[in-house]
């Protein structure tokens, strides 16, 4: 026996993002606009939450599905925000990051020979997810033209009325694009028509700016064929805390949480005590995190359009998704790191789409995206 | 928030954004932002523009010290009679009355330790009014009108992720 990769593991290749990360690791002086976490720290309220239950010495597992206060917070915010209706104790499982719940729904529901249909460009995971499951990813890719919306017309022509799973996630990583609920309709009649569960991320729900967030599980008919992730991640700036968890129908979260409870056993304690307050009281926080991005956005998108960088309006995450000056925007991004010591992600690495494009992160202080544009800006000349 | 408490907050973050950035940030066309930074001026809502500055960091380092001060009124004399006779002194930097053990507290400025000991005792004591002076000296700022003083760049996030 040796320690040769599985089949499954060794199908999936190592991510693109990598091979930047360590270039731009090679230099110490890099402005970058590559991060996918915000720059922010976790409200106080949250951190102390943390702290003081550290100093009670509770950190021991929690009930698989997370604590049923943590539970009962998640119900009524999802209700309060979105008119996501859950019940805290059948149809909430809290994991650990909303990676996990990722992970989670496609091992609980993909076979060998299962297609899941991948709206991209999309967040790095998904198609890795799905291939560990076994399962077979289809290509559904958006458009700039369409500012990176899912269309009944990209299901249709990538051919996903055969699949079984949809993924979407909106407000999108690396796109920065948003749905309203007029355009969810026509993606949740093609769900329905060709009875496709549906994923859907919705990590960036808070950061929507130009409209209130919609989510498809809210669509008639919707709320039983979909699993919404969502998370503390990026709304209360709590990465490192890995807290996460999915709202789905009672039989769907008993399904999720067979493999959580041998797997994960709990989510981190620590972080659910910090969850507890952060949906508690730091509502003026996360609004206040949201305008900040809302004017870095608007900065970033007219130094793009001043550039003659075509950029569409991006209106929700933290991510411009300007087209590349250049036809390889792998070329592009190395030479900007080497040239101007400024970091930005090829879009490439995010699925199909991407190609052509360039994924700029604006949680970075307004000084370094400044700074960084100027360099940008001089840089294509 | 209104385009006049949107500018207010982005200028009280940097006064030296320029009408640009200001711009760039608000989705107003610069014409709008100038007109709205004159309103606040002319009204007297923006009283001047400083820099947030690290005395530790300057040499030779400015002296600078809060100073309670009780005062006792008589018919003729108020609090703002008081305080307009002490604002006049160049070396007060900040003045303000307050509630609680004592009336005012008053930022002070100068060049050494010995020069704002002289100032309260040869300037501000002999005022009539002022009873009690308590002089504490600042010796480490941490935070000054909302600006943290730590070293700043401390961003330890990866420089590429997910
Ligand atoms: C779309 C999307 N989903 C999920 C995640 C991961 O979230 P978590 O930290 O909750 O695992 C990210 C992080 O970048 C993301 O962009």
């Amino acid at each position: 026996m040796t320690f040769e990769a599985s089949e499954r593991v060794a199908g999936v290749p190592p991510s693109g993002i990598r091979r930047f990360f360590e270039i731009a690791e090679e230099y110490d002086d890099i402005i970058s606009l590559g991060v996918g976490e915000p720059d922010f720290a976790p409200p106080w309220a949250a951190r102390d939450a943390a702290i003081a239950s550290l100093e009670r010495g509770q950190t021991s597992y929690t009930a698989n599905r997370g604590m049923a206060e943590l539970r009962e917070r998640i119900a009524s915010f999802a209700d309060r925000r979105y008119g996501l209706r859950y019940d805290p104790d059948e149809e909430i499982l809290v994991t650990s990051g909303a990676s996990e719940a990722v992970d989670l729904a496609f091992r609980a529901f993909l076979d060998p020979g299962d297609t899941v249909a991948v709206a991209q460009p999309c967040y790095i995971s998904y198609a890795p997810g799905v291939q560990f499951a076994g399962a077979d990813v289809l290509d559904v890719p958006t458009r700039a033209a369409d500012e990176f919306k899912l269309t009944r017309e990209a299901l249709e022509s990538s051919g996903a009325a055969d699949a079984d799973v949809l993924v979407m996630c909106y407000p999108n990583n690396p796109t920065g694009a948003t749905m309203t609920r007029e355009e969810l309709k026509p993606v949740a009649e093609f769900a329905r028509e060709h009875d496709l569960l549906v994923f859907s991320d919705e990590i960036y729900s808070e950061l929507s700016y130009e409209h209130d967030h919609a989510s498809i599980a809210t669509l008639p008919g919707m709320r039983e064929r979909t699993v919404v992730f969502n998370g503390f991640s990026k709304a209360y700036a709590m990465t490192g805390l890995r807290l996460g968890y999915a709202l789905a129908p009672p039989e769907a979260i008993e399904t999720m949480n067979r493999i959580h409870q041998y797997t994960m056993l709990s989510a981190p304690t620590t972080a659910q005590h910090a969850a507890v307050e952060a949906l508690e009281s730091c509502d003026d926080e996360v609004r206040e995190m949201r305008d900040q991005y809302d004017r870095r956005r608007n900065f970033v998108l007219s130094r793009f359009e001043e550039m003659g960088i075509d950029c569409f309006p991006a209106a929700g995450a933290f991510y411009a998704f300007p087209e590349c000056p250049w036809d390889d925007s792998d070329e592009f991004a190395e030479a900007l790191i080497e040239d101007q010591r400024v970091a930005v992600v090829p879009g490439n690495v995010f699925g199909a789409g991407g190609e052509g494009h360039l994924r700029v992160s604006y949680a970075t202080s307004l000084g370094d995206l400044k700074e960084a544009m100027d360099r940008i800006e001089s840089f294509i000349g | 928030m209104s385009d006049r408490e949107e500018i207010l907050a982005l200028l009280r973050e940097n006064a030296r954004y320029s009408t640009e950035d200001l711009a760039r940030q608000t989705g107003l066309d610069a014409e709008a932002v100038e007109a709205v930074v004159e309103d606040l001026e002319s009204e007297g809502v923006i009283k001047g523009y400083q820099a947030v500055v690290n005395w530790e960091k300057v040499e030779p380092e400015r002296v600078r010290a809060a100073v309670e001060l009780n005062v006792t009124l008589d018919r003729e004399t108020g609090y703002d009679d008081i305080a307009e006779r002490l604002a006049k002194f160049p070396e007060v930097q900040g003045l303000r009355l307050v509630s609680g053990d004592y009336d005012f507290a008053m930022e002070v400025e100068g060049d050494s330790m010995s020069q704002v000991s002289r100032f309260i005792s040869e300037k501000v004591a002999p005022v009539p009014e002022i009873t009690q002076t308590v002089t504490h000296y600042i010796m480490e700022s941490y935070k000054e009108r909302g600006v943290e003083f730590g070293d700043g760049h401390d961003d330890d996030r990866l420089s590429i992720s997910p």
